[in-house]
């Protein structure tokens, strides 16, 4: 697979694939909430909405779409967003998130460990 | 391209029962080996992908819509580790532009914590992002990248980065698969001793 570089992105496509949005509500969807496909894409849907519900079959997270789509992430929220709003995919938030300068469960780390050793 | 990036697959779908992911950044100056520890330890080819930002102070003219803002956009990379049937880790090599600091907390709140990698020809590099670091809260440890045989001791290197002792500062080879892993293993022990202490002090 080649990757098309993502900054030579048209500003106008762009556009065009957001119908003119230009950000959603980030605090919906963090860089790496997965993000599962709960359909199949139908006919007639937008090519972006297909690409995401075939890529979306197993758990990928908001920053892998972002980068297989070819798409900047802020424009992929708002994809996610529309997708999301209607049922057509779920999120599984990312649950070690902590505040700023907080720490996260002792626990979790410890499985974070084991999962690092066991490699 | 190298034999062990082209032997794995371009996508290695996560397990369905995958929920639970968490983020690791590397950070450090330009060419410091950010890309190169990703894709020692990663499963998958690292992947790239960008952010826009928006220039603040600039009125949105609604007729033109997103054509009128001046937009920078920030590119990284980033890898990813299956811990386990539920936990996967993902490893962002953060750029070493001072702009990509910016995009920070809406990129990267919720960060388990960071390894700053330092070349030792280049100390003066990593100040900024070891300064950024400790202006978010984010915990990190410090990794010396080894390009050759190091002249220097890491007491020497500490206290060329006046890092405090509490911040652990290990030897690596990016290249290396498990130096990589063993930075990674640093870090998260770490951030255990750190959010234990935290533990018993409630
Ligand atoms: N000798 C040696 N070379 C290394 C090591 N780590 C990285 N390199 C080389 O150094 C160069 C820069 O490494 P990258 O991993 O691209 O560095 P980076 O920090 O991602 O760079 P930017 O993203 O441009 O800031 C590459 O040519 C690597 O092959 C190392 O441990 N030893
Ligand atoms: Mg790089």
């Amino acid at each position: 697979m080649t990757r098309r570089p993502v900054h030579s992105e048209d500003p106008d496509r762009l556009y065009t694939v957001t119908g003119g949005r230009s950000r959603a509500d980030d605090s919906a969807f963090d860089l790496v909430t997965l993000i599962v496909s709960e359909s199949e894409p139908s006919a007639g849907m937008q090519s972006e909405h297909v690409r995401i519900l075939t890529l979306c079959r197993r758990p990928t997270a908001v920053v892998e779409v972002a980068a297989e789509l070819g798409l900047p992430v802020g424009i992929v929220k708002i994809l996610l967003a529309d997708l999301h709003d209607t049922g057509r995919v779920s999120a599984r938030h990312p649950r070690a998130a902590h505040s700023r300068a907080d720490l996260p469960d002792p626990e979790l780390l410890k499985q974070v460990l084991v999962g690092l050793q066991n490699l | 391209m190298d034999s062990r990036t082209s032997e794995r697959a371009a996508r290695v779908p996560l397990p369905a029962t995958a929920d639970n992911a968490l983020k690791i950044v590397i950070a450090g100056g330009f060419g410091v080996g950010k890309t190169t520890m990703v894709r020692s330890i990663s499963e998958i080819r690292p992947l790239n992908t960008e952010e826009t930002m928006t220039q603040a102070g600039l009125g949105i003219d609604e007729t033109a819509g997103v054509r009128s803002k001046t937009t920078t956009t920030v590119a990284f990379d980033f890898g990813r580790i299956s811990l386990n049937e539920q936990m996967v880790l993902y490893l962002f090599g953060a750029p070493g532009q001072e702009r990509f600091w910016f995009l920070w907390d809406r990129l990267f709140a919720g960060t388990l914590g960071a390894v700053v990698l330092v070349d030792t020809r280049r100390l003066e590099d990593s100040w900024y992002a070891i300064d950024r670091l400790e202006h978010h809260g984010t915990p990190f440890i410090v990794a010396r990248n080894n390009f050759g045989d190091p002249t220097h001791s890491l007491e020497q290197v500490r206290d060329a980065l006046s890092l405090s002792d509490d911040i652990p500062l290990v030897d690596c080879d990016a290249r290396d698969r498990e130096s990589s892993k063993a930075v990674l293993i640093a870090l998260v022990n770490h951030l255990y001793a750190l959010s234990s202490v935290r533990e018993m002090t409630r």
